[in-house]
């Protein structure tokens, strides 16, 4: 409890915690929504927000404010299945190349630097184009957990890199533990607060990524997330028709998404780390 | 010899690595994801209403394999692909037939290239000496506030940002253009109005990749710079009197300037992608309008092309980044 009220003395915490809490409960709303997601000219179109229409309807003949529930859920799903994925790839292999060293380093370090310099948009463009027919929100998130895993592999290398040098792991060594229970036991716990830092970042470059691909058309317009419904806006011409509550809300929710997830981190971060916490919550 | 050894050769090698591992990879993966692009683009073509008889069909086939470099062993393949590589020969565009695909990314890659370095020039010089500046003085009360504004705009991705920046300057207030790199009907002349025209046009992508890009600049130089002013030998000069102004410029900001230098390097392929997707919100005629194009039309041969250029291209450029740096740091300089 106190940790949670230390972290709440910062306004960004305190912030974008309730944003996000918002969100969450507009995502659980879908569960209630009167209408199918899928189905469309449910309702009349185009209509503008009203007492019945909380945000109005769109061309498609859908309640904006429950279709966007089920794009805040969709979206959060393929985050948190991107953000899981490739941060247990990230651990795996950071902690891998920091403990083994010598070439099985020198390989996976290679790996990821290349994936860090390569110009990655590309690559998935390329695989989600072939894909497109078969991509559902799971495959979506394990597309880009497959490439979001290099430079949080490289922090955590370099955490068990300094670690390693560390007496307690000569101690452990010396009265035989074995490399797996040593890397999950002793060092996993320095790694999760770093880990955590790192999963919320990742989340919002999966939101990030799957917006920029749904624009592109390459994911399934069927599945409601953040990306379809600002695409099928953009299609229909919600610029020139002035359907500014149709175009709006996906954005808004997209920029309050990304700002509460980074401050999140930023503040979970800066908490964690002993000397900026100093002078935030003063040495107790 | 050191400088050699220790510097130069294992970075050269790293590189070619890099475009070695980049390459095979556009050659591997639409070879093992299920979905055969003649299949695709057989489909696409009586999609358009065209009816094949059986014979034509055929011919399409070979023809098709025979473009996308499908004929023979996959080792086959394989060597004949790093072959037309090194001729730069990517096959024939399907969106512009029969235009090569190496012509199309010539006339966009002025474009993109010419927007690239001037925004990461500008977002980086501006973020740093802005960022410096702040970090040095950090409690007064607009170091605070640009703050603020760097950590709203930091995390928003370059589609949602470009595309608000679109709308407020471009539909509501109508400053700028909505799309295009000149205006329609316009010729390629070295004139005023021309280059006043392009530079009108360019405008707001330039503005969208420079403020994105200068954020982030702009918040890892002032934590530098915070770190940096930690350090004895700051506290000696201030207790020395040397003026603050030298103290910033001379000591702080040069001793900053270096891990930012590495990490415009490892930057550049971000940089580079994000200069494509803002290029597709303002429907840019650089590389991102083309890669648009041939996302939609289903074009193949010209996304190879592109993706193959770019990781050639942006390794070249970091490669470039990673030899100027010794002129930066003495202590590789000397190593």
């Amino acid at each position: 409890m106190r940790v949670l009220r230390d972290l709440f003395r910062d306004y960004r915490f305190a912030l974008s915690f309730c944003t996000l809490c918002l969100l969450l409960i507009l995502a659980a709303l879908s569960a209630f929504s009167p209408y199918d997601p899928t189905l469309w000219g449910v309702v009349p179109r185009d209509l503008r927000p009203s007492r019945t229409y909380l945000l109005g309807t769109d061309s498609n003949g859908q309640d904006v404010f429950w279709q966007a529930t089920f794009a805040v859920r969709n979206s959060l799903t393929i985050s948190v299945i991107a953000g899981t994925v490739s941060r247990v790839i990230a651990v795996l292999i950071g902690m891998v190349a920091g403990y083994k060293g010598k070439g099985t380093d020198r390989v996976l370090m290679f790996i990821s630097d290349s994936l860090l310099v390569i110009p990655l948009f590309l690559i998935i463009v390329l695989m989600a184009m072939l894909l497109r027919e078969h991509m559902n929100l799971v495959r979506l998130g394990l597309l880009l957990a497959f490439f979001g895993w290099a430079w949080d592999a490289r922090v955590i290398r370099s955490l068990v890199l300094s670690l390693r040098e560390r007496e307690f792991t000569q101690t452990a060594i010396l009265s035989g533990t074995g490399t797996l229970r040593l890397v999950l036991n002793e060092y996993l716990p320095f790694a999760t607060p770093l880990i955590f830092s790192t999963l919320i970042n990742n989340m919002a470059w999966a939101i990030g990524l799957e917006m920029t691909l749904a624009i592109l058309g390459l994911v399934s317009m069927s599945i409601p997330t953040l990306g379809t419904m600002l695409q099928w806006a953009i299609n229909y011409q919600a610029i020139l028709l002035g359907h500014w509550w149709w175009l709006s809300t996906p954005i808004v929710l997209a920029v309050l998404l990304f700002v509460a997830l980074y401050w999140l981190s930023v503040s979970i971060s800066e908490y964690l780390d002993p000397r900026t916490r100093i002078q935030r919550v003063g040495a107790q | 010899m050191a400088f050699l050894r220790g510097y130069l050769i294992p970075r050269l090698v790293q590189y070619i690595l890099v475009i070695f591992l980049g390459i095979t990879a556009v050659f591997f993966i639409p070879r093992f994801l299920p979905n055969d692009p003649i299949v695709h683009t057989i489909a696409a073509i009586q999609a358009r209403g065209a009816t094949l008889d059986p014979g034509t069909m055929d011919e399409i086939v070979a023809d098709l394999t025979e473009m996308y470099g499908l004929k023979g062993s996959m080792l086959q393949q394989y060597g004949a692909f790093w072959q037309r590589l090194f001729h730069a020969d990517f096959g024939v565009s399907f969106f512009q037939f029969p235009t090569p695909v190496s012509r199309l990314v010539a006339t966009a890659l002025p474009w993109t290239a010419g927007l690239l370095l001037m925004t990461t020039f500008l977002s980086w010089t501006i973020g740093n000496i802005v960022g410096g500046l702040a970090g040095y003085f950090s409690r007064k009360r607009w170091s605070k506030a640009l703050d603020t504004v760097a950590m709203v705009v930091r995390p928003l991705p370059y589609y949602i940002f470009a595309f608000a920046l679109l709308l407020l300057l471009a539909y509501v207030v109508k400053w700028f253009p909505v799309a295009g790199g000149t205006s329609i009907g316009s010729k390629t002349a070295f004139n005023w109005p021309y280059i006043k025209d392009v530079l009108r046009h360019s405008f707001l992508p330039a503005l969208s990749l420079t403020i994105l890009g200068g954020a982030a600049n702009f918040q890892t130089m002032k934590l530098i710079v915070q770190n940096v002013n930690a350090e004895d030998f700051v506290q000696y000069a201030k207790l020395g009197g040397v003026k603050e102004e030298k103290i910033v410029s001379r000591y702080v900001i040069r001793n900053a300037m270096l891990p930012q230098i590495t990490g415009l390097a490892l930057s550049l392929g971000q940089l580079f992608s994000g200069a494509l997707i803002t290029e597709i919100v303002f429907s840019y005629p650089g590389l991102g309008g083309l890669l648009y194009n041939a996302i939609v039309t289903g074009d193949y041969n010209l996304i190879m092309g592109i993706t193959a250029l770019s990781i050639v291209a942006i390794t070249a450029a970091i490669l470039v980044l990673d030899l100027l740096y010794p002129l930066f740091d003495p202590r590789i300089r000397h190593l």
